[in-house]
């Protein structure tokens, strides 16, 4: 093999790491830009009335502040859906299902319902909830579609924190006479709870953001008042921003701003949350 | 040692048996034991419930798509359906064929995952060889942001930012079309297809790099020769992944991709995808309807396309890991 002289090997280096810099820059520098560009515009939209009013004249002026309500609602109902079901399920897998065909199958359902697009979701709780159920077009419905829709994510964070538990804490448990299901209660989800906790806020998020299923199963562009109980209509953030960007002619600009704004705010704070939650967990170990 | 004592004897056996109990002594402990098993054994029959709960949610969602969508194919035989070109769902007879959406999926997707796979890559490789790692956990944050702004969001940036700059720089009478969204999607897979290649490139044995240097190599031929062809399975599992997100997405395609029903003949026309298609019709068809068993079918199209990629994706992933593992 011949070999190329050093100067140009460096060169191609240089060249190279240039460009992976590059690319570098076009992920960071877009996502940089996105969220500047909002709050900038979106500042000067919001103000006191903008977060606690209702909508008036049809949307084009006054607040969101049922829709901002609407969406911490559907985030807590996600929450109650998911969790519980969620952490048990992952208590399953670690701690008592044996490495045999169900286990498997159990795994490659959450891979795959993890995969399922959002919209697919929106179908299965507008046949399976507000059909078959009669839940109708309501909370209720909604956060049940969004909590099927988490409940992978749910399962998989919880996994990892269980995991994450070292074998010693049980053996100590276990040694001086306490049950499984006791090791588990007082000794290991104890010591999991920040990962339990960071994946339920991140799944929060997700759900405060997601529009394509509380599409279908029944959020509202404007609803009277705010939601009395979990089976009534809603407004939603996103399904807002969705409607007074794309859908109703004549929106003023500063409405989609602020509210595009609002809920990136929401979203990006929990996240924020849940990283914060993340590391100091990782500084305590 | 002594503090794991202590944490025995302090915190654990109190959580255990109440805070002022005597009962490690073993009579206390027998007597309760009884009353344990039974609720040992309902919890334990609680969590199993739960363990299968992802399987019976998984089968729910195909059944109920089956349920719903096939009775189509009474009214359009699937040859039809699936290789018909018009969709007119409204008018007398309704036609449903979906080849104007399946079009527009595959060429929406294919373009976003051309433009986000050699960056995706290149990020991940800088990320994982190149970075230092302050800059490492800087990116990672940004690309975790990137990852949370919701799909609305995109669609909503796309819309406003976007679609005028590929309008005015392509000449075109609408920036709604195809390629605003695909350009968008290709900004929305980065993140997932940044993480997981960079998990596969730093999976790599340290001793593959040592050779390489050994022999002389620098460390871009390092990289090129040796990391990414040792990662190559996790960074196509990568891809597979990021693919599969660009076809389910929703928003963001229904809010910028312009919502025309023919066949897209270039990526510059305004096209429905798959996904939109059903955001978009399921509010006007009447349930049990025609249009609304067809949506269904679409979602079952949808639904069998993400699950092979995942599956694909999933059985990749799990031989790069027996791959490097020791």
């Amino acid at each position: 093999m011949k070999v190329k002289a050093r100067s140009t090997r460096r060169l191609s280096q240089r060249t190279a790491f240039a460009l992976l810099t590059l690319a570098t820059a076009i992920v960071v520098i877009p996502a940089l830009l996105i969220i500047l560009y909002i709050i900038v515009h979106g500042v000067s939209a919001i103000d006191w009335g903008f977060l606690t009013q209702s909508p008036s004249q049809a949307g084009k002026s006054g607040g969101i502040f049922p829709a901002i309500v609407g969406t911490f609602y559907l985030m807590l109902g996600t929450a109650i859906f998911s969790l519980p079901i969620g952490v048990l399920a992952a208590i399953h897998l670690t701690e008592y299902a044996k490495d045999n065909r169900l286990t498997r199958l159990i795994n490659l359902a959450i891979i795959s319902l993890a995969g399922v697009p959002s919209i697919v979701f929106g179908l299965f709780g507008l046949g399976v909830f507000v059909m078959t159920m009669h839940l109708g077009l309501s909370l209720r419905a909604a956060s049940l579609t969004l909590a099927s829709q988490a409940l992978a994510m749910v399962i998989t964070t919880s996994r990892e924190a269980i995991l994450a538990v070292p074998r010693e804490y049980r053996e100590a448990s276990l040694a001086i006479g306490a049950t499984k299901w006791q090791t588990v209660r007082h000794v290991v989800l104890p010591q999991a709870s920040s990962g339990i906790i960071t994946g339920a806020v991140l799944a929060m998020s997700r759900a405060a953001g997601e529009t394509a299923p509380i599409l279908v199963v029944g959020a509202a562009f404007i609803v009277p008042g705010l939601p009395n109980s979990p089976f009534d209509q809603f407004m939603a953030l996103p399904y807002h921003l969705y409607t007074v960007a794309a859908q109703v002619p004549g929106m003023p600009k500063s409405m989609m701003w602020g509210v595009a704004l609002v809920l990136l705010a929401v979203v990006l704070s929990f996240d924020i949350v849940a990283a914060i939650i993340r590391s100091k967990a990782r500084q305590r170990k | 040692m002594p503090a794991r004592i202590d944490w025995v004897k302090e915190r654990l056996i109190p959580r255990l048996f109440g805070r002022n109990s005597t009962a490690t002594a073993p009579g206390n402990a027998f007597r309760f034991r009884g009353r344990w098993r039974l609720g040992e054994k309902s919890i334990e029959g609680l969590i199993s419930l739960s363990g299968i709960l992802a399987i019976v949610l998984l089968l729910g969602v195909l059944v109920l798509l089956l349920k719903e969508g096939l009775p189509i194919f009474s009214h359009t035989p699937p040859w039809e359906f699936f290789f018909g070109t018009k969709w007119y769902p409204i008018s007398e007879p309704p036609t449903f064929g979906v080849m104007p959406f399946f079009v527009s999926t595959i060429m929406i997707t294919a373009i976003a995952t051309a433009v986000a796979v050699p960056i995706g890559v290149g990020c991940a490789a800088y990320l994982a060889e190149v970075a230092s790692p302050k800059v490492r956990e800087t990116v990672k944050l940004l690309v975790e942001l990137l990852a949370g702004i919701p799909s609305v969001v995109m669609g909503f940036v796309g819309l406003m930012l976007l679609s005028p700059l590929v309008q005015s720089i392509f000449h075109l009478n609408t920036g709604l079309c195809g390629l605003t969204a695909a350009i968008m999607l290709s900004l929305m897979s980065l993140p997932i297809i940044v993480t997981v290649s960079e998990d596969a490139l730093r999976a790599v044995p340290s001793e593959f790099k040592e050779a390489s240097y050994a022999l002389g190599a620098t460390r871009w031929e390092t990289i090129r020769h040796v990391c990414i062809p040792a990662a190559l399975s996790g960074i196509s599992a990568a891809i597979m992944l990021g693919v599969g997100r660009a076809i389910g997405e929703t928003m963001t395609v229904l809010m910028v991709a312009g919502g025309a029903l023919a066949i897209p003949h270039l990526p510059t026309e305004p096209m429905t995808t798959m996904t939109a298609a059903i955001a978009s019709g399921i509010g006007n068809a009447v349930r049990g309807g025609l249009q609304y068993q067809a949506l269904f079918a679409v979602g079952l199209i949808l639904f069998v396309m993400t699950l092979s990629v995942n599956w694909v994706a999933d059985r990749i992933l799990e031989r790069q890991k027996r791959k490097f593992a020791r």
